[in-house]
């Protein structure tokens, strides 16, 4: 669990020929998928490169939550530095804290920026794929500003090729952005619920500004204003910013349309749409009153209809504070403060860098076999699309086995190929009295039920035919192949089979987003 | 009277340390105190008490009637 997906020996050949042809492969190789030049990038931040400039690509390529492409190979870490926050929010709770929960705002303990330091040079020795440091809480990074520039400071100081990012509420962006930029922070991350204060004074119960606390309509206005032109001086001075919006059924989700066109027309990168995480053992606001998040379906459609000239973030897995690794994993727990503050730590640049040319390598192989396989659909036309369940556990390939899988990769097949366009969670719920077997398949397939295929490493008997009685095919003929091939691959063979009557393509039904807090295995 | 901080209820958030115009604030244990020696109640300096108005928890920073009003 705790080794790197690539074993770091199989590359520990200083100065060797090896290293010297890698480092090679990797200059010569100017990112994914433009060798190809389909010139049809259905998501700039997806599709390698795509449509992007070399100098935006340059800056997203190895950022996990900027490029979907980069996420399954790249880590972060998050610091926990910020505990104040300035606003209040009906979706959280920061009263409420279990080390089980996962979600923004919630962490296991706050370090000082010194401690912040030594982690991420525990983890960046630790995890070679780990690129990139964010501040987004427990609270509001800008509502602690010495804190966060000043480990900032001293990370740029001793690990100067790790990139470093913020994520805020943008109440007080405004009044930081020169010192974002003397800290060469190229990627801020606002987040954005409403353009209109009525809408606002329904999810932002207060805000406190210039010594004073406002509430209802007047606090989102300020607060509106203040986002709005944080996120214009930000894209003044090309810094990348990326939109998180959270969507809210019946409260913005009509709305957030509209948001979408006001943060592209000033700029915005990215726009991250997530759904409202509500359960009611969090008792944040919304939770209590019962607020529901969107399904799946519902998630989906907003996304697709926001997309546009502007790319949609569909990876993110709205991660706690203090996150460590893989999006789709969480390695907090190994660096405990107690344990980094004991460890001996040598920042090793080389070692590091030889280990992201393996991972360009891989990501170059696996770009190629992408095309070569949509290269055979050229010619086919279908209006059929299906979504494709995938067990992984990075590299971009389908190397997790059914049973461990804690979220599945959800890609959409068409005859534009294969696109990620979201995941789901599967972890244990808390959920006393069931059989345990039993509750985590129904689980399963409550999750990934908008799904005509779940592709695995392996799968037993048992779990293989209850999916087959969902209609789901489980499908393990493409074990540790991957992703993207093998989805364009399995849809090839689905279209022939529609066509020799072996199958009837159906709609399927709609899928439901994990809720709950969960007991971590 | 000054204010005080129900230990309790003190998520250590630390908003309300550099609010308060009196350095009255300071961390003990991981949750936050009021010294009532050094509290003004902010009279005199903003409209409504600092450590009351940025608190995330309701009914946390209260009055405490161990001590007299403060006087200006």
């Amino acid at each position: 669990m705790a080794s790197p997906i690539i074993s770091l020996s199989s590359i520990a050949t200083p100065g060797g020929a090896k290293l010297d042809e890698i480092m090679q492969q990797k200059a010569e190789h100017q990112g994914c998928g433009t060798s190809g030049g389909s010139g049809k990038a259905s998501c700039g931040s997806g599709a390698g490169q795509g449509d992007l400039s070399p100098e935006v690509w340059e800056k997203v390529k190895n950022h996990p939550c900027y490029s979907e492409e980069a996420h399954h190979h790249y880590a972060r870490m998050h610091v926990a530095v910020a505990p104040a926050c300035n606003i209040q929010c009906n979706y959280c709770n920061r009263k409420y804290d279990c080390a089980n929960e996962s979600r923004p705002g919630v962490v296991s303990e706050k370090l000082t920026p010194e401690q912040a330091a030594k982690k991420v040079l525990a983890v960046a020795s630790t995890i070679p794929q780990m690129t990139v440091l964010g501040i987004a809480g427990p609270g509001d990074p800008l509502a602690n500003p010495e804190k966060t520039f000043k480990t900032f400071e001293l990370i740029a100081k001793t690990a100067p090729d790790i990139k470093l990012c913020l994520s805020t509420n943008g109440l007080m962006l405004p009044d930081h952005v020169d010192t974002i930029q003397s800290f060469n922070v190229d990627h801020v991350t606002i987040t954005i619920n409403m353009v209109d204060p009525d809408i606002g004074a329904q999810i932002y119960p207060w805000i406190f500004y210039k010594n004073k606390r406002y509430k209802g309509r007047e606090a989102a206005q300020i607060l509106s204003e203040r986002q709005l032109q944080g996120l214009e001086m930000l894209t003044e001075r090309g810094i990348l910013c990326k939109v998180n919006s959270v969507m809210i059924p019946g409260i913005n989700d009509q709305h957030l349309v509209e948001v979408n066109r006001a943060v592209k027309s000033r700029g915005a990168f990215l726009h991250n749409i997530m759904p409202l995480i509500s359960a009611p053992e969090h008792g944040t606001v919304f939770g209590l009153n019962g607020q529901r998040g969107p399904s799946a379906q519902e998630l989906k459609a907003l996304q697709d209809s926001c997309e546009g000239e502007m790319n949609m973030m569909r990876h993110c897995r709205q991660c706690r504070a203090d996150a460590v690794g893989l999006l789709g994993e969480d390695r907090s727990a190994e660096f405990t403060t107690e344990n980094v503050m004991a460890m001996e730590v040598e920042y090793d640049l080389e070692s590091r860098q030889a280990y992201q040319a393996v991972v360009e390598q891989e990501r170059q192989a696996k770009s190629a076999a992408k095309q070569a396989e949509l290269e055979t659909m050229a010619g086919e036309q279908s209006d059929v699309k299906i979504l494709v369940a995938v067990a992984t556990k990075g590299s971009g390939r389908i190397n997790e086995h059914f049973g461990h899988a804690t979220e599945f990769q959800i890609y959409e097949a068409s005859t534009a190929g294969a696109k990620f366009v979201g995941h789901r969670r599967v972890d244990l719920y808390c959920q006393g009295g069931y059989g345990e077997e039993e509750a985590l398949e129904s689980t399963i397939i409550r999750a990934i039920n908008d799904c005509a295929a779940v592709f695995v490493a392996k799968i037993g008997g048992c779990p293989k035919a209850s999916l087959q009685g969902a209609g789901i095919d489980a499908v393990d003929r493409y074990a540790f192949e991957y992703i993207e091939q093998s989805v364009i691959a399995y849809y090839r063979d689905y279209l022939e089979q529609i066509r020799s009557g072996a199958i009837v393509h159906g709609q399927r039904g709609d899928a439901e987003i994990r809720q709950g807090a969960y007991v971590a295995a | 009277m000054a204010y005080k901080i129900i230990a309790s209820q003190c998520t250590g958030c630390s908003a309300c340390e550099p609010e308060c115009p009196n350095m009255a604030i300071s961390e003990k244990n991981g949750t936050f105190v009021i010294d009532p020696a050094k509290c003004t109640e902010c009279i005199n300096y903003f409209d409504e008490p600092q450590c009351v108005a940025v608190c995330p928890v309701d009914d946390t920073c209260v009055i405490d009637n161990h001590y007299p009003r403060y006087s200006a």
